[in-house]
């Protein structure tokens, strides 16, 4: 177990020269692309000199390298900043009011697309060969190639508007929101045993969460029923049945060991899922770190895209170093 | 009554190609302690007759004719469930490839107990106990049910394959090929471990493409060729002296069985079972074939031995 203490180490500290050159690349981007914080916010009809008053005070009349060296002496004492626009809040505290949005679409869409894609995969591989099989097949190239807006509007149409069944935009019915304690509202509402709120929220997480849950869940339907296929095919499976095992059991087995290449799969999509959820949020006005992320570019609030990226980054490593614990507790070969 | 009695079996896999008839009207019979090896050349069927005692044959295979009796049953009508309870119970396995036949996932002590309490009344502890016990009867340290299968090496795995096997103490013991993934010196320690199962009591099925290994191993060797049973009877008389021209074939092939003879290796290959040779399936490999060998041979006996020859069929 102490090389799987030294493995976290390790991973941990590969991520930090990840997040530095995304943030390098951020950083230099922002700078590159026309138009900077303030003139974004008060227009160019304002005289030239109050507007370089206001670059001096935010500090933007440094050269980059200082501004750079600045920024990221911050970031290394865990200090993201402050807004560049209205109000300059604290980049965290910004992060903050839209993570948990994301984080929820993102659990919902992530499970559904696990659930989906475990159960059509292991329908296709035990019925391999028969119409079925083949229709789960074409299920998952479809689903792959779905593009999440034109999907999503799609079931916008038929659930919201056509069928009247679901909202198609927003994450809670305004005044509906339950106390705050995680930020996620699902969950919020059921530590507040706040019925109406708990519904509210799911209406709300459906639609955005079924559509990146079938768009993500084509990878799995083929990685099951391939893995499905092949570990049924050999010979240990067989060895079970030729000393009696029932076969339920020998099945559970199967699907024990067709699923450990899942796992890494899970790990990938985590940053897919990410992305994404951008794409779902811009959908479904959902109120998240895509939406925020897009609307501080437009306004070409420095700080805030980078923190807000940093943060991103920091997150996907987490999760997939989370994976790869869960990959080495399931798979004894990678533990010892 | 013997413990098995294998009569007209026949097994046939319904390939897109065609029927493969892999075992085909094959009688043998085997007695508690017997040692019988099945001998011939990959793709004759061997694995085939195995796994269709345990009536372990996956579409598109089926028992297509033939009865098996097993110590007072009979296994072609045995429902499912009933053929659960003898497999591993009655009949064990021993597989060929030990890298593959355990599951890479569980602990070497947890394969064990499954199957012990899939079977009988034991507790988890009584039943890691036992795991415990049998490592050590087939020469491995009992701690190593705490291992996984990757910890061990080939022939270690192998012994805790023949461990599971004889945990449940069955009266038959199948084994389908079990050396030939492991190097020399190993083949010859799992020989010996089955051999001590024998002594114990149980009927052993050796299935090998190696006449050497069955010959010094077996009492008795049955020689298949192309789904059929061409030759049976004890093991050095046929050895010594053998009947059918594809034992003769077999045992000039190979060196060392008997020493100081010329190595002749068997020309050809077995044939293809979905369209195999009209009449004799050995006569495009034969060197003695005649014109009668376009039928179907008789199966006949000789001096107490039984070969599917025109050779011994005297008109
Ligand atoms: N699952 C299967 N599907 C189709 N044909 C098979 C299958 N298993 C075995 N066979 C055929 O049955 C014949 C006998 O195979 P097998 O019993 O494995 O021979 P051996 O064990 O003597 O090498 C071969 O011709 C093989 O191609
Ligand atoms: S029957 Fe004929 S072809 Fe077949 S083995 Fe005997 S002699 Fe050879
Ligand atoms: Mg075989």
């Amino acid at each position: 177990m102490s090389s799987l203490r030294a493995y976290i180490i390790t991973r941990f500290l590969m991520v930090i020269p990840t997040v530095l050159i995304l943030l390098t690349l951020v950083f230099l981007i922002l700078r590159i692309i026309p138009g900077d914080p303030i003139t974004s916010m008060v227009g160019q009809k304002v005289p030239e000199e109050v507007l370089e008053k206001m670059r001096h005070e935010a500090g933007l009349d440094k050269p980059y390298h200082i501004q750079y060296l600045e920024y990221l002496a911050g970031v290394f004492t865990g200090n993201l900043g402050r807004s560049m626009i209205w109000g300059k809040r604290p980049v965290i505290a910004e992060i903050m009011d839209h993570f948990p949005a994301t984080l929820e679409l993102t659990i919902f869409g992530f499970v559904l697309s696990v659930l989906i894609g475990i159960i059509t995969g292991s329908i296709a591989a035990f019925r391999r060969g028969s119409k079925t099989d083949t229709g789960m097949r074409i299920y998952s190239i479809i689903a792959y190639t779905l593009f999440i807006p034109w999907f999503g509007m799609l079931l916008q149409m038929l659930f919201g508007v056509y069928l009247e069944l679901l909202p198609i935009g927003g994450r809670i019915t305004p005044g509906y929101s339950p106390e705050t304690i995680t930020g996620l509202y699902v969950l919020d509402s059921i530590l507040t045993l706040n019925l109406t709120s708990l519904v509210d929220a799911l209406a709300h997480l459906a639609l955005p969460s079924i559509t990146l849950g079938i768009v993500l869940s084509g990878a799995y339907t083929r990685l099951v029923r391939n893995n499905l296929i092949d570990v049924l095919s050999q010979d240990f499976i067989r060895a079970y049945r030729a000393r009696g095992v029932r076969e339920r059991k020998v099945i559970f087995h199967a699907m024990k060991n067709a699923f450990i290449p899942v796992i890494t799969l899970m790990g990938l999509q985590f940053a897919i899922l990410l992305a994404g959820a951008v794409l779902t949020e811009s959908t479904f006005s959902w109120p998240g770190m895509g939406t925020f992320l897009i609307e501080r570019i437009e306004y070409r609030d420095y700080t805030a895209v980078q923190g807000a990226i940093v943060f991103y980054a920091m997150f996907v490593a987490l999760i997939s170093l989370v994976v790869d614990v869960i990959y080495a507790l399931l798979d004894p070969r990678i533990r010892y | 009554m013997m413990l098995l009695e294998v009569k007209n079996l026949t097994t046939i896999f319904k390939t897109k190609r065609g029927v493969v008839r892999a075992v085909d009207n094959v009688s043998l019979s085997l007695d508690k302690g017997d040692f019988l090896s099945v001998v011939g050349e990959s793709g004759c069927g061997k694995s085939t007759l195995a796994y269709s005692i345990i009536k372990l044959i996956d579409s598109p295979g089926e028992i297509a004719s033939g009865k098996i009796y097993f110590d007072g049953k009979e296994l072609t009508s045995l429902s499912e469930e009933k053929m659960r309870k003898v497999r591993g119970k009655e009949i064990g396995m021993v597989f060929q490839d030990p890298m593959t036949s355990l599951d890479p996932l569980e602990k070497i002590g947890d394969q064990i107990a499954e199957t012990l309490m899939e079977h009988t009344d034991v507790t988890k502890k009584e039943a890691w106990q036992i795991a415990r016990e049998m490592l050590e009867k087939v020469g491995l340290p009992p701690d190593r049910v705490d291992s996984y299968p990757h910890q061990l090496s080939g022939g270690q795995r192998q012994r805790v394959v023949i461990a599971m096997a004889v945990s449940l103490n069955p009266k038959l013991l199948i084994a389908d090929e079990p050396t030939t993934a492991l190097d020399v010196i190993v083949q010859e320690k799992i020989m010996d471990l089955l051999n001590e199962m024998r002594k114990e009591g149980r009927a052993i099925m050796l299935i090998t493409h190696d006449f050497a290994l069955a010959a010094e191993r077996s009492d008795r060797i049955a020689v298949m060729y192309a789904g059929w049973i061409v030759e049976m009877g004890e093991a050095e008389r046929l050895t010594k002296d053998p009947l059918h021209p594809y034992t003769r074939g077999l045992i000039d092939s190979v060196p060392d069985v008997w020493v100081d003879r010329e190595i002749k290796p068997l020309p050809g290959f077995p044939p293809d079972l979905v369209k195999p040779p009209e009449g004799c399936r050995f006569r495009p490999r034969c060197p003695v074939a005649t014109e009668r060998c376009m039928k179907e041979p008789p199966g006949v006996e000789v001096d107490g031995r039984y070969v599917k020859c025109w050779l011994y069929e005297v008109e």
